[in-house]
């Protein structure tokens, strides 16, 4: 039937269209704003940039190199806190929790996920600050910590749910234990979908300003200890952005453009490792 | 050298389905003893029971006594990964480790457990692929190849180079060759008359030529009962009972 046949392409052609434009809709504002970043941010990028803290109020130049490595610091301990945490927790919800408190622990995820992350920022204030009297990058890796455990597990959890039940029957049956045959089978198994969870995670925790805002304070000046107020890029974006210098606008674009920069390295850095670690001798 | 399977009373449920019922069965040691049975008859559950497989899915239950050479398999000082050491097992679908070579998922019943001596590696995983018949097929890429690249025919040789290298007691096959093509499968069969020189095997079968030809020994199981358990040769030409007669002769099932 010569007929039916041109309905059906044509459904077919027009359903491939629908999804070509779908695409194109998101696609279009991510590369706009990465566009005009670019545009922006490299405008107003130099070494001193890169290398300088910032100037006195009033003064021009200086840069931000104090927030850079201020981020690094307070990810890294974001992610010293989440990532073994919410990988933990995966591990628990998929191999074990299939009780009562297994479902309380994927309720309490679920709902961590979607509190506020200012509201976090104030359970770090009270947890870190409060009690050490004194804003810290502790504190801000802290709050950032637990925005990534919800993500991270209930990532994991469904990524190790993926890997099929006769691997860990073929471990156990050649008498290795459970605790081995989660470490080295199951997990392993699931290695590069609970990597790209954890950047996801990664990522998103980099970007948040409000959780730092009473967490770690921000800080004009260089400084190294976690234990004091540390500056750190989305502060300074935040800052410098509602500031009425031209030359701190300029800065801001700048300072967006290399936090961008610096998840892109860090992520592709992370899989390159990983994926070799993981797959020396096999495939 | 393989020892012999006692097996007393045992019963086995899924929550609250009895799959496995009372039985009572003694396998010989270095000898091929075939379960056959139409599906969902407890073959598969019934040698789950053997080496504690049973007992990891959710609500699962087993009762009775299950003794591999001296060692109760439920006793109280026994350790379900103590018995599955000494029991090996072949799955119906071949289960190699995706991130695994080749290598590596037959040497790793060993290094998961702990074992680091490269030189005896080595020789372990070359007698284990040899007595599979996998040898001649991967030794060129043992280490670069994974596991999982392999035809399906081959991945089933891996698993049983895989259960070999731990040097178990008891072989258990449950439907190693279902999902493989006749030569593939003839290959497998050959490997069993090899192994039951050395090893005590139980294999569940739902091919009955392929029990008359590797077995000694064979069980009907029925809806989760030994229904009768005799030399091979007797169960396919004098069936004692009825119900053996009319599942061989393909009556049913």
């Amino acid at each position: 039937m010569p007929n039916q046949y041109w309905w059906r392409s044509f459904k077919d052609k027009l359903m491939v269209g629908l999804a070509g434009m779908a695409t194109l809709l998101v696609l279009l504002p991510l590369v706009a704003i990465f566009g005009y970043l670019v545009y922006r941010g490299i405008g107003a990028l130099n070494w001193n940039f890169l290398t300088k803290i910032p100037k006195p109020v009033g003064e021009s130049g200086g840069g931000m190199a104090n927030a850079i490595v201020g981020s690094g610091l307070i990810l890294l301990i974001a992610s010293l806190i989440g990532v073994p945490m919410g990988i933990g927790t995966g591990v628990y919800l998929a191999e074990f929790g299939k009780k009562r408190f297994g479902y309380l622990v994927r309720f309490t995820a679920d709902v961590l996920n979607g509190v506020p992350s200012i509201v976090i920022g104030i359970v770090a204030w009270s947890l870190v600050v409060v009690y050490q009297r004194n804003f810290s990058a502790l504190a801000g890796g802290v709050a950032l910590g637990i925005m990534m455990v919800p993500v991270i597990s209930r990532s994991t959890e469904e990524m190790l749910l993926m890997v099929p039940q006769s691997l860990r029957e073929a471990a156990w049956g050649l008498g290795v234990p459970q605790w081995r045959t989660t470490l080295s089978i199951t997990l392993r198994t699931a290695s590069s979908g609970i990597i790209t969870a954890v950047m996801l995670s990664f990522a998103r925790v980099a970007g948040e300003t409000a959780p730092l805002l009473f967490t770690t304070l921000g800080n004009q000046f260089w400084n190294f200890n976690v234990r004091r107020p540390t500056a750190a890029l989305p502060l300074q974006i935040y800052t410098y952005a509602q500031s009425p210098y031209d030359d701190w606008h300029r800065q801001a674009w700048a300072g967006a453009f290399i936090l961008i920069v610096m998840i892109v390295v860090s992520m592709s850095l992370v899989r390159m490792v990983v994926s070799r670690g993981v797959f020396k001798g096999g495939n | 050298m393989g020892v012999g399977i006692q097996v007393n009373q045992l019963n086995a449920w899924f929550g609250a389905t009895h799959a496995v019922q009372d039985i009572q069965m003694d396998v010989t040691a270095n000898h091929a003893t075939a379960i056959i049975g139409p599906s969902g008859c407890g073959k598969s559950t019934f040698v789950r029971c053997l080496n504690r497989m049973h007992e990891t899915i959710p609500n699962a239950r087993v009762e009775g006594t299950v003794k591999i050479g001296e060692t109760h398999v439920y006793g109280n000082g026994t350790s379900a990964v103590e018995i599955r050491r000494r029991v090996g097992m072949v799955f119906q679908k071949p289960n190699p480790f995706p991130t695994m070579s080749v290598y590596d998922n037959v040497a790793s019943g060993l290094k998961l457990n702990g074992y680091r001596n490269r030189r005896e590696l080595d020789e372990i995983v070359e007698r284990s692929l040899r007595q599979s018949a996998l040898w001649d097929e991967v030794k060129d890429h043992l280490k670069k190849k994974s596991g999982a690249s392999l035809s399906g025919g081959q991945q089933q040789r891996l698993c049983i180079a895989r259960a070999l290298a731990v040097e178990p007691e008891v072989m258990l096959m449950d439907e190693p060759a279902s999902a493989l093509d006749p030569i593939s499968t003839s290959k497998i069969e050959d490997l069993i008359f090899e192994l039951k020189q050395n090893y005590t095997i139980v294999i569940v079968t739902h091919n009955m030529q392929q029990a008359a030809r590797v077995a000694e020994f064979t069980a009907f199981f029925l809806s989760g009962k030994l229904i009768e358990f005799d030399k091979t040769e007797k169960i396919f030409t004098t069936p004692g009972d009825k119900r053996t007669e009319d599942y061989i002769t393909g009556r049913f099932g």
